[in-house]
This record gives C-alpha cells, structure tokens and sequence, in this order.
C-alpha cells in the first residue's frame, strides 16, 4: 500500500533553516551592493587568449581618464591577472564595517582579484573532500564571485567591468546573482575559430538577455588573419566597438571608452 | 530541504545541528505533534556542497561577514591577505571578553588567511552572551551553535 505524502511544496510551515530565505538574502545583498553601480558590463568572449583581460585594464583605465567612475571585478579566479595589469601592487585587503576596501590604480580604477587573495604561485585551491571536487568546486567559484559581488565595497560606479574566464558558465552564475542581466562586451581575435567561439558565447549571453554592447577585435594587425570582429557584428547587428592592435596607443582605447560611455544609460 | 512525519502529516521542525568534526554533519528534526526526532546524516560530499552554497541547515543567527566563504574555504589564501580597517570588533563599547590561553593556542592553530574572521566571530559571540573569558569549550559551544563548519 503506498503512503500518500504530502510533497515538498504542500509543506508551508516556516522552518528555522529557511534555506532559500538564506539564498534570498545572498541575492539581496548583492543587489544592495550594486544599487550605486550604473551598469555591470561583463567582458566575455567564450575563448581563451583573445585578451579579455588586456581589454578590460585598457577599456577601465580610460573610462577612468575620461571621468567615469570604474571598478574592474577579476572573475577569471583561476588565473587571475587584472591587478598586474592595471599596475597595482599585491598589497592587504582592507576590512571595514561595509566590505573590503577595493585597491585603487593611478588611473582611479577600482578593482578586486583572487591575485590579492592567493599565495604567490599557488593555485586556487578550496578546503573540502578530496575526491570527486567537481561536485562542489563550481559552486564554491560561484560562492566567490557572489562575494565579490556583494562584500566589495565598491561604491558608485558608472561601470563595472566584469572580466571573465574563458567559456560561458561564469558568465551564466553572474547573470543568476544580478538583479538585471549585465550588458555584454564580446572580444575576439580576427580567426575564424575564435569568431565561433565568440558567436556560442555571444549566443549564450544573449540567451540570457544581457544587452551585447558590441564587439572589440584585438591583435589586430598581425599573425591572426581573419575578419571575426565584421562577422559576428554582421549577425548580431552590433557594433565594432574597437580594433585594438597589438601595440594600442592611448588613443585607442580613449575611442573605445567614448563608445562605451555613449551607451550607458543616462545618470538618474 | 523538509522533513514530514509522514503519521502525524506534520512538517518536522529544525531541532539541533552537530559538527562531528570529520566532515560531516547531523541535524536532528522533530514532529511537533507525536515529538519524534529524526536526524538526517550528511556525508562529506553532502557537507560540503551545502557548505559551497554559503547555507546552512539550520539557519544561523551570525549576521554575514565578508567574504566568509573565500576566507573559511580557500587553503592557498596568503597570510597576510586581510587586515582590519578597524578595531577588534565593531559591537558596543563593553570590553572585549579576554582568551585563556587554551583558546589563544587553539585560535593560533587557524590558518592567518582566516583568522581574523574566526576571532572576531567568538569576540562577538563571547560579547553577545556576556562572556567574560573565551575558552575551548565557549569555542565548541559556539561552533555548534552558530554552525562555524570547521573554524
């Protein structure tokens, strides 16, 4: 004879674990955090050693120059390298009562890393079982990002550059922990194979109804022939946002940070 | 996750946690209507993907601290990562509760990455309840009661 039980939904009676209350509040506390942040733009591309990174330090540190308050978020925890780029020594973090203190470039960009965290030359590397980690690995990487997110005091911004790791599954936890989806900055080189793997990641983010900004092509100019970036802005009716050589001139991403501004929406 | 006492048709009430210590966990649950206790046993790799999602069974009256995920998980963490931007601990203006130097052995054995996150949890806990002395066994009543996986 089988029992007719009541299902998980059937029970309403509050519990003290209240572990989607506890869900619920992570969620809010992101949300809190970036109530002074105009807009999250994640930088992505879906491949790895387009130059995401590169992008990121030399897009922030000209919005920084042109007067836009901006913060860089290193998502890419596994190698991490958004400090060494905007030039900023490894130095403590800072705890105060409303977050951890973001460090500060000459160009007044704000930024946070897992290269501030980590000893020198080790590896990310979590407490817990030692067999079968994939299990939890990703979402304790997803419990890091949340963090960053929310415990970083990171005061108001006009942007947030969010610079990811390669592929598309950071991408998909920073959507689930946004309040809105974040607009998306998609950076390829001009090969073939890295305007296919651009176009699965701009796919994604569009899936996830981010706002693609546009599209930037780095290493322009050299070994890597191609026309990814007119491609993929073709299909996607998006703009090139830049073509970004492989010795950029100031200049260069100062144009890129004009377009960049141009399409934030407007200061309330 | 719910537990129903499937004879009395009652939603069972979050009654205790316990931390063994090897990885794993128990919490018990009760029907409010017959009383009967229940635990459920989680293994290591039950503990832990709870642990990865910065929940905990049971809830916990600990309001959040920064970046108390990274910091009570990452083991290659530089020692020097953090430091306070502020005093010892930022509730009220009565004097912080002393260590015994049991508890400041013990504390000591907590890797420097965390530390100060640890210290300040038991300085609270030891102020919110009027302790005047931190001691192991406020540290084990305070992990057990606050749910502190492994600090």
């Amino acid at each position: 004879m089988s029992l007719n039980i009541r299902t998980y939904r059937d029970l309403t009676e509050p519990d003290r674990s209240g572990l989607v209350n506890q869900i619920a509040a992570q969620r809010r506390r992101v949300a809190d955090r970036l109530a002074t942040v105009r807009r999250v733009v994640a930088v992505l591309s879906g491949k790895g050693g387009v130059g995401k990174s590169f992008v990121t330090a030399g897009l922030a540190c000209a919005l920084a120059r042109s007067g836009r308050a901006t913060g860089v978020l290193d998502a890419d925890f596994n190698g991490p390298t958004a400090p060494q780029l905007l030039h900023l020594p490894v130095s403590r973090c800072t705890l105060h009562e409303d977050g951890i203190k973001p460090l500060v470039s000459a160009e007044g960009v704000r930024c946070f890393s897992m290269a501030l965290l980590l000893e020198d030359g080790r590896p990310l590397a979590f407490r817990g079982p030692e067999t079968e980690g994939h299990v939890w690995r990703e979402t304790l990487e997803a419990a890091a990002l949340r963090e960053f997110l929310a415990d970083v005091a990171w005061g108001a911004l006009d942007e947030l550059l969010v610079d990811l790791p390669p592929g598309v599954q950071r991408f998909q936890e920073l959507t689930e922990l946004l309040p809105v989806p974040p607009a998306g900055l998609a950076v390829t080189i001009p090969t073939r194979e890295s305007r296919d793997a651009v176009r699965r990641a701009l796919r994604a983010a569009i899936d996830r109804r981010a706002t693609p900004l546009g599209v930037v092509e780095n290493m322009v100019g050299g070994p890597f022939a191609g026309s990814a970036a007119d491609e993929l802005a073709a299909e996607f009716g998006l703009p090139v946002l830049a073509r970004i050589p492989w010795h950029p001139t100031p200049d260069i991403w100062d144009a890129l940070a004009t377009r960049i501004g141009a399409a934030s929406p407007e200061r309330a | 996750m719910k537990f129903l006492c499937v004879e009395c048709d009652r939603q069972m009430q979050f009654e205790e946690r316990q931390l063994p210590g090897d990885g794993t966990l128990a919490a018990a649950f009760r029907c409010p209507t017959c009383g009967r206790v229940v635990a459920l046993l989680t293994n290591p790799m039950e503990t832990q993907l709870v642990a990865s999602l910065g929940v905990k069974i049971g809830g916990t009256t600990l309001p959040p601290q920064p970046m108390e995920t990274v910091r009570g998980m990452v083991t290659t963490g530089r020692d020097d990562a953090f430091e306070d931007g502020k005093g010892e601990t930022g509730k009220g203006n009565s004097p912080l509760p002393a260590w015994s130097r049991e508890a400041q052995e013990r504390l000591a054995r907590v890797p420097n990455f965390v530390r100060g996150m640890v210290k300040k949890i038991y300085l609270d806990y030891a102020k919110d309840r009027g302790i005047a002395e931190i001691t192991p066994a406020v540290m084990d009543t305070a992990r057990t009661e606050l749910g502190l996986e492994g600090m």
